[in-house]
């Protein structure tokens, strides 16, 4: 059965982009047939992060306002069978969006694809708030600093408010991906601990993603991190995460940290 | 002619209690609207989209002349969403309805017949269906208290000017909880907690680890720079000693 995703944060430039195609990525690489759709209109990237910047032809807009069909807007991955993109647009605003048009997409999207993965904007906006509306799963992307830290504080909360689960009266499942996390900065005091982290959001962990050149490298040269290089830290890191999303029991670690001391702290809270 | 419902759900009526400002104006009229303008100058939307209840009690009044504060108030903005302490034959038609102890008055008292109308215009079921749930709720001697089990998230407000709240969790920064009676919070407390909002001295605020943006019991308030720092991160109790704000670390 089809399961949307929407990957959010309330702050920008916490990695959002980078998740949502790593992500995407890493489950289309288990078979089963996956979207990413970029929901920041006006300012898309995600495009750019996938490597198919000049294949964009039709866009959510277009699909939305009945300009194009959804197959025609729909980019394959080359990389990728499994694999496919839907584009935003960058000469349109988030006002173009609207709520009706944004679920009939979303329900012809859970037809054919397993997994539907909705990039959202920065913000709590109508353009967050439409990304999250049709969700069944959010996770959660987050940076360990304060600032981050309050504001996926606030987007928990409307998670648990303003979608169509939390209306019909159901529970949202929420995870914590937990980006840019540098063990020894955290453990000198310079960020805050996973552990801190986590109290504060009190949503489970789906996976933590070491402060890394590659993943912006792998921006840079528009493939998902988890395919431009396979064996790095963040890409197994996000494969981990990848597979924790599936149901699959992966048992917590910090690449590059003290394996058997966080899988004691944190093997019991994963997802 | 009979009508058939394809959906057969009852429609749901609730009492609920609102705090509204009650506004007292005093005669004569023009005066008291000039000191109104200058609060309104000096503290500017005050009134802009809240519910206001005018209370026009002993004062001397025809229905013109009410008619005419009403328009003045409508020009400044002010939005009146009732009129209380007014004789039944005071109230025309098109004006807010009656209001009596918190709730409309309407279909009470048989006497003010004229009432009836505005307050009921459109639907008379529920105005026939609904005070006496209503009277129950607004009674200020019953007290009442909500639980929150989840955490209070950063920009949530929790508002319960009725008695105490309780939060199994925790309460987040940017978050604020208001209540009229005491505020108990299982988990820590980072946002802002405001105990005994309408005017309860002896109401307290309890938490299991104090992180607090901002603590306040009557209206008194204490910003964490003025906190004792040895309660920071302690389970602790707060209440309010005359003017001051005590806080007292729980064994």
């Amino acid at each position: 059965m089809a399961k949307v995703i929407v990957v959010t944060s309330g702050k920008g430039g916490v990695g959002k982009t980078t998740s949502t195609a790593a992500l995407g990525a890493a489950l289309a690489q288990r078979g089963e047939k996956t979207v990413v759709v970029d929901f920041d209109v006006g300012l898309r990237n995600l495009d750019l992060v996938m490597g198919a910047e000049r294949r964009v032809v039709y866009d959510l807009i277009n699909v939305v306002q009945g300009d194009a069909k959804l197959p025609q807007a729909l980019i394959r991955d080359k990389r990728l069978e499994t694999l496919h993109l839907l584009p935003a647009s960058q000469t349109r605003d988030k006002d173009n969006l609207t709520a009706e048009g944004v679920e009939a997409v979303i329900e012809e999207l859970r037809k054919s694809f397993d997994w539907i993965i909705c990039d959202s904007p920065a913000g709590i906006e109508r353009g967050a708030t439409l990304a999250m509306r049709h969700a069944d799963v959010a996770v959660v992307v987050t940076n360990p600093e304060v600032s981050s830290v309050r504001d996926s504080d606030r987007i928990i909360g409307l998670l648990d408010a303003k979608t169509k689960k939390a209306e019909n009266g159901e529970r949202m499942d929420k995870h914590l991906l937990l980006t840019r996390y540098d063990p020894s900065r955290a453990e000198r005091g310079d960020m805050l601990k996973v552990e801190d982290v986590l109290e504060i959001l009190s949503i489970p962990l789906l996976g933590i993603i070491p402060e890394s050149m590659d993943v912006l490298r792998a921006s840079n040269l528009g493939a998902p991190v988890t395919l431009n290089d396979a064996s790095c830290a963040p890409a197994l890191a996000y494969r981990d995460a990848a597979r924790r999303l599936a149901g699959e029991q992966v048992a917590m670690t910090i690449p590059g940290g003290r394996r058997g001391l966080m899988n004691k702290l944190f093997g019991r809270r994963a997802a | 002619m009979t009508k058939t419902l394809t959906d057969t759900r009852p429609i749901r009526l609730k009492g609920r209690s609102f705090l509204a400002i009650v506004l007292s104006p005093e005669l004569p009229f023009h005066n008291w609207l000039e000191r109104l303008d200058d609060l309104a100058a000096r503290s500017t939307g005050f009134f802009l989209g809240r519910p206001i209840v005018l209370d026009v009690e002993g004062l001397d009044i025809t229905q013109a002349d009410l008619k005419d504060l009403l328009g003045e108030l409508g020009e400044r903005g002010v939005r009146v969403m009732g009129i209380e302490g007014a004789r039944g034959s005071l109230i025309g038609a098109n004006m807010p309805p009656l209001m009596k102890g918190g709730r409309p008055a309407g279909d009470i008292e048989p006497e003010s017949d004229p009432v009836a109308e505005p307050a009921a215009k459109g639907k008379p079921a529920e105005q026939a269906a609904k005070p006496e749930p209503a009277i129950e709720v607004h009674s200020p001697r019953v007290t009442s208290s909500i639980v929150i089990t989840e955490p209070v998230r950063s920009g949530q407000s929790i508002i319960f000017p009725e008695g105490d709240v309780t939060i199994l969790g925790s309460v987040a920064s940017g978050a604020e909880i208001v209540a009229g009676g005491s505020i108990h919070v299982y988990g820590t407390l980072r946002g802002r907690a405001l105990a005994g909002s309408i005017g309860n001295a002896s109401a307290r605020i309890f938490c299991r680890k104090l992180e607090a943006e901002l603590l306040a019991i009557d209206g008194l308030y204490k910003m964490p720079d003025d906190m004792d720092p040895k309660h920071r991160g302690q389970a602790v109790t707060v209440w309010l000693e005359g003017d001051t704000i005590k806080a007292e670390t729980l064994a």
